[in-house]
């Protein structure tokens, strides 16, 4: 007879694989991103699309140079997923060439440098983002205004020639046209001893956070929904995170409610719901015990807050996820869940 | 949670962590009465079909052997005997292919069938109730029974469990929780008085306080006969279990948890909390040796796949070349891409269909095109989870399969490789399509291996200690033995006058003697090893899990 094919058990190929995996996580961000697109103009659209053909560029250029295959590590999307957040987290003017030494940076040394994914000890996308605020302050913090709270509304083409000549239409200045993110704004007013309730006066906010940005922060919820659902992500780290940052805000909201927002207003800012649900949830760099995930979105919610009460940046996400990317082989290490049979916590 | 599958016993079920929902594919194989073979024109009889030292040749060739004789005898305690399936001639003793993952050859007896399928005079037939449990242990070992599962440990070493071990729990293995296979299925619904005769042997050995026939829901008709059975043989304390489909509950430690919430400690064996489980057609096959002085000499074999032409349940005779199976079955419908032996979650596959069916032969599929395509692309590890999420045994297969890439023997003993059972949930389910078990078989290897050569690791030193415990364990029974034997000698009103120190000693002589007696035939007790037979379990646990695979890269 002929001869027969040999393998090692279990026989046959899993439904899922990593490509899927990738593709539902970008499709979650799908509803996030057009209601960025909406608030925040085209130039999101154009950051994005700017960030993907830099990554997949910057993967190839690498692969070759460590002389490995390119198509099973492009199509497993990861280097697109990276890219999409790192787009998302941008103003969406940014000048091109510090998207590119973003990604560049993102790529080929917090990835490929460290082995590929599946090998980096940080997440690509934040460790790049951390790099450009603290490199490029003022342009990493001009943010444009929601477009409720603006008559000025660049056209595609108009983006385009802002993001790569950094020429506006005429008339326009970039003061003019930027503005501060509503943590940021909440910070400086906060140092000038400002209240809460004065704060809140002003047309920059919403229900529970900033205008349009509350609702950007809806829609990232809902794709995290979609994700625990597809079980592409487990509760475990965007409740304890959510929870963590929610249980500091509601403290330091009831023993001051003057000087501190209201803990919502922690949730639905900034990069907290996106941060939940796709940037800490990131498999690579986080922590993979059940237990260990706990803490770690926990760690991750608390240091959220603290840096953005007491720290030098306004939005924290970044710099908590990276800092617990460093403690997770720690964490792991120390909440192995009890194999069956065993005694809790038998070691030696 | 409990689940209520008897009107007058509701029985509480348990959880284990993980486990699979598996398309299952038994309609292939389970619409079908059992099929029973001829005898093929001729045997092939591996001499190791079982764990343990393999049997001894007892014929010589040329030899005319009847129905059921035994030609090859148990060498040690942990052994079994072979029997011949047929009638006929013994042309050849020598090396020839036998199901195992390395395609490797192993001696065998081969029988030339005279087509007659003569038998020995019966003996005659006595009533079983009156023997003791030490004989009819004695009459299982002779029988040739071993775990017909597939795990094919010698059934009369497990029902020893030994004097210190109670048994209150008997759990009767029916969950057949393997994808494809379906041939305890059938057996439930054909042959439903063997296995309440089996029950009632070992009901009458163990003296449980309760049985527990554990069956998945997915075997609807074989659920009512059993239960129909059971509650028409008046056993009362048997009970009927359904048991949520989930793939792997059929493991022996699973199903422990989920019947009655116990672990089995890791180190230990279902025996020490009480526990013994045997699988259904063993049962079945204990009633044959012990009420028709039948020994072990054919198995129902679930042969399928889209490559069999008629797939289906055969009862097939021991040795019978697995090429004259499935000619029997109206050959192959395709050329078969694969020969598994076993389920696809835990089977291997074959080189060749010229082996035998040896006795742990429960399934073979023959994988048409596209039937359970074998992944060949795997990517790197992400450590998404979602093999953590599966695994029954609650290991972290990522960190498993870091340290067993890494090469790092002592971390991956850490994360307790050795509690893995191989169950293959986490390969499944891995994204990445990482080939996970291969990774374990081969770490796990790599440590026998090194045992070998030193036997200074980690594991080694638990073993040592566990044998310690157990030595100083069976000290203290001998002395509160003795102690009890004294006050029991004290007791008895006729001995006043004796002095007690005298007759107690000329007792143990007594034992002693009878003992010297009897050793050759009695079995000796499992927690009693020599460490000779140490070594040789464990040799044949390695042997077992030996494959050729080459280190996965
Ligand atoms: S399922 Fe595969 S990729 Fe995911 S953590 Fe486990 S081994 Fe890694
Ligand atoms: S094969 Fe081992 S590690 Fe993988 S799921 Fe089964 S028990 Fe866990």
């Amino acid at each position: 007879m002929n001869a027969l094919l040999q393998h090692s058990s279990p026989h046959g190929t899993p439904q899922n694989n990593v490509t899927r995996m990738m593709l539902q996580v970008l499709l979650a961000l799908v509803p996030g991103i057009i209601a960025m697109i909406w608030y925040f103009g085209w130039g999101v659209l154009i950051n994005i699309l700017l960030s993907c053909s830099a990554a997949v560029f910057f993967e190839a250029l690498v692969l070759k140079w460590r002389k490995r295959p390119l198509q099973p590590a492009l199509s497993d999307l990861s280097a697109i997923v990276t890219a999409v957040l790192l787009g998302i987290a941008i103003p969406p003017l940014l000048p091109w060439w510090i998207t590119l030494i973003g990604i560049a940076f993102a790529i080929i040394i917090v990835k490929q440098l460290y082995g590929g994914l599946g090998y980096n000890p940080f997440n690509p996308a934040m460790a790049a983002y951390a790099l450009l605020l603290v490199s490029y302050p003022i342009q990493m913090t001009s943010w444009l205004p929601p477009e409720m709270l603006t008559d000025v509304h660049l056209s595609f083409s108009q983006s385009l020639s802002a993001i790569f000549s950094g020429i506006l239409p005429a008339g326009l200045s970039w003061d003019a046209i930027s503005m501060a993110t509503p943590l940021d704004d909440m910070r400086t007013q906060l140092g000038q001893s400002n209240m809460i309730s004065e704060i809140r006066q002003s047309p920059l906010w919403g229900d529970y956070g900033g205008r349009g940005w509350e609702w950007v922060a809806n829609w990232y919820f809902l794709g995290g929904l979609y994700l625990l659902y597809k079980r592409v992500i487990s509760w475990h780290i965007p409740v304890s995170m959510l929870a963590s940052l929610a249980l500091f805000g509601l403290i330091f909201f009831s023993l001051d409610p003057q000087s501190h927002p209201v803990p919502l207003f922690h949730l639905f800012s900034g990069g907290a719901m996106l941060g939940a649900f796709f940037i800490a949830t990131d498999p690579v760099t986080a922590c993979t015990t059940r237990k260990g995930q706990l803490i770690y979105g926990a760690c991750i919610g608390a240091l959220i807050y603290i840096i953005r009460s007491w720290g030098g940046f306004p939005d924290a996400v970044a710099f908590a996820v990276l800092l617990m990317n460093m403690a997770a082989p720690t964490i792991d290490y120390y909440t192995r869940p009890r194999t069956f049979g065993h005694a809790e916590r038998e070691r030696d | 949670m409990s689940f209520s599958n008897n009107l007058h016993h509701p029985q509480r079920l348990w959880h284990f962590h993980g486990g699979l929902h598996l398309e299952e594919c038994k309609a292939l194989s389970n619409g079908t009465e059992i099929r029973p073979m001829p005898a093929p024109e001729k045997l092939y009889i591996p001499l190791a079909q079982h764990i343990g030292g393999p049997a001894e040749a007892m014929v010589s060739i040329g030899e005319t052997v009847l129905s059921g004789q035994k030609i090859g005898r148990a060498q040690g305690y942990i052994s079994a005997p072979v029997h011949a399936s047929s009638s006929g001639r013994v042309i050849d003793i020598g090396d020839y292919p036998v199901p195992h993952p390395s395609g490797l050859s192993a001696p065998c007896i081969v029988i030339q069938t005279d087509g007659e399928d003569r038998w020995p005079q019966p003996p005659a037939s006595e009533n079983y109730s009156s023997l003791q449990s030490g004989e009819l242990r004695e009459r299982i070992r002779e029988a040739g029974i071993a775990g017909l599962g597939g795990a094919l440990f010698p059934t009369s070493v497990k029902l020893n469990a030994g004097p210190e071990h109670k048994i209150s729990t008997l759990i009767i293995n029916a969950v057949e929780c393997e994808p494809y296979i379906s041939s305890d299925d059938r057996l439930m619904r054909e042959q439903s008085a063997d296995i309440i005769n089996g029950i009632r042997i070992l009901m009458h050995m163990l003296k449980p306080e309760r049985c527990l026939l554990a069956i998945e829901d997915n075997k609807p008709q074989a659920l009512d006969i059993m239960r129909q059975a059971v509650s028409e043989s008046g056993l009362k304390q048997c009970l009927v279990c359904k048991i949520p489909t989930l793939y792997p509950s059929g493991g022996e430690k699973q199903l422990i948890r989920i019947l009655t919430g116990k672990e089995v400690p890791w180190n230990g064996l279902p025996a020490n909390i009480g526990i013994l489980v045997q699988n259904v057609a063993t049962v079945a096959a204990i009633a044959q040796a012990i009420l028709q002085h039948r020994p072990l000499l054919s198995r129902i074999v679930t042969l399928t796949g889209q490559g069999i032409a008629k797939p289906g349940n055969y009862e097939v005779r021991i040795g019978t070349p697995l090429s004259d199976l499935i000619a029997f079955a109206g050959g192959y419908q395709q050329p078969p891409e694969r020969l598994i032996m076993g389920g696809p979650m835990m089977g291997f596959t074959l080189h060749n269909d010229a082996v035998p069916i040896t006795k742990g032969s429960n399934c073979i599929i023959a994988t048409g095109r596209d039937e359970l395509p074998e992944a060949v692309d795997a990517l790197a590890c992400t450590r998404c989870g979602q093999c953590e999420r599966v695994c029954p045994a609650q290991l972290l297969p990522q960190q498993l399969y870091w340290y067993a890439r890494a090469r790092d023997m002592d971390k991956i003993q850490d994360y307790n490789l050795f509690d893995c059972i191989e169950c293959g949930c986490c390969a499944h389910v891995c994204p990445s399509h990482i080939p996970l078990v291969q990774y374990y078989r081969f770490a796990k290897n790599e440590i026998w291996a090194k045992e070998e050569d030193k036997r200074k690791s980690d594991r080694a030193r638990e073993r040592h200690q566990a044998r310690e415990a157990r030595l100083a364990r069976l000290e203290q029974q001998r002395k509160s033995r003795l102690r009890r034997k004294k006050e029991a000698l004290n007791k008895k009103p006729g001995n006043k006058t004796a002095d007690p120190k005298k007759t107690a000693i000329e007792a143990a002589m007594k034992r002693v003697a009878e003992k010297k007696k009897n050793r050759p035939a009695t079995a000796a007790n499992t927690q009693n090893l020599s460490a000779d037979q140490e070594k040789q379990i464990q040799q044949a646990n390695a042997r077992r899990q030996a494959t050729t695979e080459d280190p996965p890269a």
